[in-house]
């Protein structure tokens, strides 16, 4: 954790197909939240985007990471992977749409509702993909934002 | 309604994470699903989740948006490694061999 001009700086490594540290990270994220006494409802949206965010990470790529920056009126969140990238991100925006193994989703995962569920949590949300290299996920959210 | 007094009027197998402290937080409703990205976005704080999931990955999902409890429904085997999470974090996590339905009809009768 470092500490810049205000800002905290928060980083976490997140492995491929690790499933029994998943959820790892945004539940670290979700305690320094709650620890800085963030308001509950913006600890929220912050705790559903990142979980979404870290599963698709271990489960959809070949392992990335999650930024996560506290400013004095906003949290920045920033996932990205090292691939295999997205072919068609509009397609995987649409709620429902998913490539989960039925492995995976008998696990639970699958109903191709984590994408759509970050848009919502976040002000500002933005997805870059190429294939063969890599996603980032962009997500600002605002400390006077409403509840979801 | 306390988790206690739940545990007291409904037949629930205690499983692991319930101790002295959390056994007093509210249950202020119930929410019923097994897809994981319905369920982080849609269960309420303090709200019991009745699933059939059992996959470690549970104990992140419900203390992520505050439930107070989840009750396995139909008997399902529960995986070693989410008992283990279940103590570490403290998120009581209950079984029962009763459906969702009738589960969640016993918690209405209770006024949840
Ligand atoms: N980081 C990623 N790398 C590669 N593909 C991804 C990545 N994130 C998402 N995708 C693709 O976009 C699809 C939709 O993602 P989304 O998170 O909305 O649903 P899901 O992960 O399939 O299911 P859910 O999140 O509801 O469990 C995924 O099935 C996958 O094909
Ligand atoms: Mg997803």
């Amino acid at each position: 954790m470092t500490n810049k001009s205000n800002a905290i700086n928060l980083e976490f490594n997140v492995m491929k197909d690790d499933f029994s540290r998943a959820g790892e990270a945004s539940s670290k994220i979700k305690k320094i939240l709650t620890q800085l006494g963030i308001v509950s409802s913006v600890t929220r949206r912050v705790a559903i985007a990142t979980y979404e965010a870290e599963m698709n990470i271990a489960i959809h790529s070949l392992g990335g990471k999650i930024e996560v920056t506290i400013n004095p009126n906003e949290i920045i969140i920033i996932a990205v992977d090292n691939g295999p990238g997205i072919e068609d991100v509009k397609l995987a925006m649409q709620e429902g749409y998913s490539t989960a193994t039925n492995k995976i989703r008998e696990l639970g995962f699958g109903a191709g509702m984590g994408l759509p569920n970050m848009k919502k949590c976040s002000d500002e949300f933005d997805i870059v993909s190429k294939k063969g290299k890599g996603t980032k996920v962009f997500m600002r959210i605002s400390l006077d934002s409403k509840p979801v | 309604m306390k988790l206690l007094n739940i545990i007291k009027e409904i037949d629930l197998e205690i499983i692991a994470g319930l101790d002295s402290e959390n056994q007093d937080n509210e249950v202020k409703g119930v929410y019923i699903c097994d897809l994981l990205s319905l369920v982080i976005s849609k269960a309420q704080p303090q709200d019991i989740w009745i699933t059939i999931q059992t996959h470690v990955n549970i104990i992140a999902v419900s203390t992520l948006v505050d439930m107070t409890a989840i009750i396995v429904a139909e008997n399902m085997e529960i995986d070693e490694e989410t008992i283990a999470k279940a103590n570490e974090v403290k998120i009581p996590i209950f079984r029962s061999k009763l459906s969702a339905y009738e589960l969640a009809s016993r918690l209405s009768r209770l006024g949840i």
